[in-house]
């Protein structure tokens, strides 16, 4: 039960930082993601004082070795680049850019905004589960079959 | 440079940054939006609980702001229904492809010195601000 009202709190504040720096309004975002036009440089400012008081934390629960509240950390401990993380990045990138909305906000601003979050919301529920018909191993499983025609 | 708020954004990024601080501290948890959401789609064995407790804190935050007199952002979404289908579904596999999006790469990933995440939003970062190039001052949309 505490890591449930923990978890709430959490969430609490996050859709708190997100209308107070106005990134649920996707107009605010594309404004930051339009460098060669009126450029809007405050979601700089957002990712700055969030990625600081982010590294405290991990500092901290680093430094503490056990959460207070679970019975260990689920911090990802890879390191190596691999095709998925820079294809689903670009994906996101691309999705990102032609409304402005990525996940967070678009959840926040389900309530208050206008049909189309709610449409788009509905859009990435789906394609998150068409995720899950992928195999693990895509798109490097091309990759070996490949290379192994070329050592055959 | 004229819509610049400066203040409101840093106090905005605060208030995510010691929510992703509390998130890890307290339930040793990433912050990750499309992760805790898409661990939901289908949910998994105990772990479904705290996801929906994230999320429903993030649904009443605006609730809870304006009842403390707080005045909510407009939303503009300024883009055709098929856009909005289209955007929505590759943001939604891509997350998942790319294990993160803003705040699970950009926000967690890099406050912990993550090399995947630096990478993952660098691309993320250059493919959206090129999309936008290219739908405002190619295209003119």
């Amino acid at each position: 039960m505490p890591q449930i009202l923990s978890a709430f709190g959490s969430g609490l504040l996050f859709g708190h930082g997100l209308i107070v720096s106005q990134m649920v309004n996707p107009a605010k975002v594309l404004g930051f993601l339009d460098v060669f036009g009126h450029w809007d440089p405050s979601l700089a400012l957002v990712m700055g004082g969030a990625v600081a008081v982010s590294a405290l934390g991990t500092l901290i629960a680093r430094r503490r070795g056990v959460p207070v509240l679970a019975s260990r950390l689920e911090i990802p401990s890879r390191r190596d680049l691999d095709p998925r993380l820079i294809g689903g990045a670009a994906l996101f990138g691309l999705g990102w850019g032609l409304i402005g909305l990525c996940p967070g906000p678009a959840l926040v601003g389900l309530t208050f905004g206008p049909t189309g979050v709610f449409v788009f919301v509905a859009a990435m529920i789906l394609g998150m589960a068409i995720f899950r018909l992928v195999p693990a191993d895509w798109p490097q499983v091309t990759f070996r079959r490949e290379a192994s025609r070329v050592d055959g | 440079m004229e819509h610049f708020t400066p203040i409101s954004a840093l106090i905005g990024g605060l208030l995510i940054g010691a929510s992703a601080a509390l998130l890890l501290v307290l339930n040793g948890r990433i912050a990750g939006i499309s992760g805790i959401l898409g661990g939901l789609v289908p949910p998994e064995r105990g772990q479904a609980r705290w996801r929906l407790a994230f999320l429903a804190g993030m649904f009443i935050a605006p609730l809870v702001y304006v009842g403390f007199g707080g005045i909510l952002p407009t939303v503009v979404v300024d883009a055709p229904l098929p856009m909005l289908v289209v955007a929505g579904l590759i943001v939604g596999f891509g997350t998942r492809l790319g294990s993160g999006c803003t705040s699970g790469h950009g926000v967690c990933g890099i406050g912990r010195g993550s090399p995947r995440s630096l990478v993952a939003t660098a691309v993320f970062l250059t493919v959206a601000v090129a999309t936008v190039f290219v739908t405002r001052h190619v295209i003119g949309m």
